[in-house]
């Protein structure tokens, strides 16, 4: 840190410190504060994002389907069929870039035979994604990237179609447990670089405020959930 | 941005007479503001959400400095960068050293206000890099070298066919030489220009709607995507966030989250909400390599501590404008900086001065519809109040209106005199006619009618006769 960098932190730390008429946060105040942090009271809880694990299933279909995306519920051995038939009913071309995901490498894609398939990063010229999700929530229909090996971000977004597998054990019902789950995984303070929540696909309302879908991200979305 | 906020009674009068400003306004009644009702309704918990989310920021900006130095700590330990900004010109700077280090030449941006509070685009391309924003409603202002109106649809004073010819205008050496007439058609060319501009971006920009402490993350709220890709593609990422922006935990972004997206545009969720923590991890295919985070004060830390802090609670969702008459009469343009109705009446003369911007809370009919549906409720009529009084009290007030305050009050605290002088006003008001129940012209009261009518007193007397009457 560069000697004006040092005095430009101490000045607006100190401004605030000012203001608030007191010093650094210490003694009882302080641990009042970190014990927050380390553990963090939840909101007012949302009734409809607290369900039973098949109406968290059912509510995240429908708002994913409110929300202009297209939602498919299929059996494990169903999934690559599932997707072939999708890019078909759409007119799309058999061909997608799909992320490197273990979970994904799982389902038979061996059976399609039309389908060709590259696995690596989103690139410019990609019609179709696939990946997988780290969560799906019930309570907005949105699902959850998490960055990675395993999941690229550019597949998320440079495609115009997104085809995202979920199983519906990853569907949990509101933000928080989401939250619960990112921590168990990567930790406490080692968030993923990108976590993107997305809800359908990409929009504006920029221009005389009625939305209009694909600004800059996809232009459509396509869930298939897994049954299990 | 240069302020036009000390003309601002001029302003208003152009606002006023511009028929396609009038034209794209009388959009937002039946826009946002229903869209934000019926999200609302559909969630019995959102008002008690709407208490929790005014207690976080409450929380957060009492304890301001410990939450920045932890979410400094965990973008550090993650291999980032945070930079202190205690002034625009320190932040400009910082940015401008930031792209020039990469040897940038364009810079791809997500719509900030804080940039544009700042003025970053000018400075950048001062130093020769070109700023190319990136959110549809930015980018259709920046071709036509327009301020934004709004702060989450910059371009909501502009129609459709003002847009049509300003991509003709512009597109057309890019081969896009068809006027169109459909807004998904103009969606679909600003998408195919801005594409390539994303991929030849040698930086990326964002601001940040929340800063996490606990886990150093920057979380951004968009629709478009655009935010992502800039967050993405370019080599390096830099965040420009303002203090106030940090918030303790993600459980508190949960409930934030809640009420930020119903209340800006009805949505029960935007499309994209995104945390980023630091840059490129081992073993990751993309995102950039270099993270920085520039946090801006800009004249916020003294605001706290004070009567107007309430206002640093606000998380930036449009709600008050969408609701405001006369932000719904006057458009954007006219509160002459970069943030409108409400929320600019009471921040912008805190941010550049009472003495440029003491004309903005004066704008407002103290109707209350801000306050009632601000999410983190923020009393902003009576902030307006605070700044009419200081005003007042610094004598920057016009000494006709100084005046006639001053005569009222004489009369106004001799009820005799109050109540004999209305009697007589009353009277003489009913030789003009009153039939009509309003009057279109009236000597004495041209700058009232000029734009209004005024409404014709009663028959049966004042209010004080009346009631006096009707008392038991």
């Amino acid at each position: 840190m560069s000697a004006t960098s040092t005095t430009a932190r101490a000045q607006i730390l100190n401004g605030i410190r000012r203001s608030l008429r007191r010093g650094e946060i210490t003694g009882a105040e302080r641990e009042a504060v970190e014990a927050r942090l380390a553990r963090p009271p939840l909101g007012p809880a949302v009734a409809r994002a607290r369900l039973a694990q098949p109406e968290k299933v059912a509510l995240f279909c429908q708002w994913a389907e409110t929300n202009n995306a297209t939602v498919a519920r299929v059996a494990a051995p169903d999934v690559a069929a599932e997707v072939v038939s999708f890019l078909a009913r759409n007119n799309l071309p058999a061909r997608a870039a799909m992320a490197p995901s273990p979970l994904l490498a799982g389902y038979d894609w061996g059976s399609q035979k039309m389908l060709s398939l590259r696995q690596g990063r989103g690139e410019a010229s990609d019609q179709v994604s696939i990946t997988g999700a780290f969560a799906g929530i019930a309570e907005t229909g949105t699902l959850v990237m998490a960055s990675g090996p395993d999941h690229p971000v550019t597949l998320n977004l440079l495609p115009d179609t997104h085809i995202v597998v979920i199983r519906e054990s990853d569907i949990v019902g509101g933000y928080e447990e989401v939250w619960v789950r990112l921590r168990e995984r990567y930790g406490k303070d080692c968030m993923p670089r990108t976590v993107n929540t997305i809800t359908g696909p990409s929009r504006t309302g920029d221009i005389e405020q009625a939305m209009e879908l694909g600004a800059h991200g996809p232009r459509r979305m396509h869930i298939v959930v897994v049954r299990e | 941005m240069e302020s036009t906020a000390r003309d601002f009674n001029d302003n208003v009068d152009h606002a006023l007479a511009d028929p396609n400003l009038q034209d794209s306004l009388s959009k937002l009644k039946v826009g946002f503001s229903e869209r934000r009702r019926q999200a609302a309704e559909r969630l019995p918990e959102f008002e008690a959400l709407r208490d929790r989310a005014r207690d976080i920021k409450n929380h957060a900006l009492a304890n301001l400095d410990f939450y920045l130095e932890e979410f400094e700590r965990k973008v550090l330990a993650l291999g980032g960068h945070v930079h202190w900004a205690p002034t625009a010109a320190d932040a400009r700077r910082i940015i401008g050293e930031l792209c020039q280090s990469m040897g940038a030449r364009t810079v791809a941006k997500s719509k900030s206000m804080v940039a544009e509070e700042i003025a970053l685009n000018e400075h950048l391309e001062e130093i020769g890099i070109a700023p190319i924003e990136t959110d549809l409603g930015e980018y259709i202002i920046q071709l036509r070298h327009e301020p934004p109106s709004h702060i989450i649809a910059p371009a909501v004073h502009l129609t459709k066919d003002q847009v049509a010819d300003t991509f003709l205008e512009h597109h057309a050496k890019l081969g896009f030489t068809k006027r169109l007439t459909e807004r998904s058609d103009l969606v679909a060319e600003a998408r195919h220009v801005l594409r390539q501009k994303f991929l030849d971006a040698d930086v990326g920009l964002t601001g940040a709607n929340f800063l996490v402490a606990e886990t150093g993350s920057s979380m951004l709220v968009t629709n478009e995507g655009n935010a992502d890709l800039s967050n993405t593609l370019p080599r390096m990422h830099i965040v420009l966030a303002s203090i106030e922006k940090v918030i303790p935990t993600l459980e508190d972004a949960a409930v934030l989250l809640r009420v930020l997206a119903r209340s800006a545009t009805g949505q029960e969720s935007s499309s994209y909400t995104t945390l980023n923590t630091g840059p490129k991890r081992p073993g990751d295919l993309d995102g950039p390599e270099h993270y920085h985070v520039v946090i801006l004060d800009n004249g916020r830390s003294a605001v706290l501590g004070t009567e107007m802090q309430d206002i640093l609670r606000c998380i930036r969702c449009g709600a008050c404008m969408n609701h405001c008459p006369v932000y719904g009469a006057i458009g954007g343009h006219a509160y002459g900086w970069v943030y409108p109705g409400p929320l600019g009446a009471v921040l912008t003369p805190q941010l550049i001065g009472v003495e440029e911007a003491g004309n903005l809370p004066n704008a407002s009919t103290f109707c209350g519809r801000c306050e009632s549906v601000c999410p983190v409720r923020i009393p902003l009529p009576k902030l307006m109040r605070h700044w009419r009084e200081r005003e007042f009290e610094r004598h920057l007030t016009p000494m006709a209106v100084r005046q006639g305050l001053a005569l009222w009050s004489f009369v106004a605290r001799r009820p005799a005199l109050y109540r004999r002088l209305t009697g007589l006003a009353n009277r003489v008001l009913a030789l003009f006619g009153r039939a009509e129940g309003r009057y279109r012209a009236l000597p004495l009261a041209g700058g009232w009618t000029r734009f209004r009518d005024l409404p014709a007193p009663q028959a049966g007397g004042t209010f004080h006769a009346q009631w006096k009457k009707r008392r038991p």
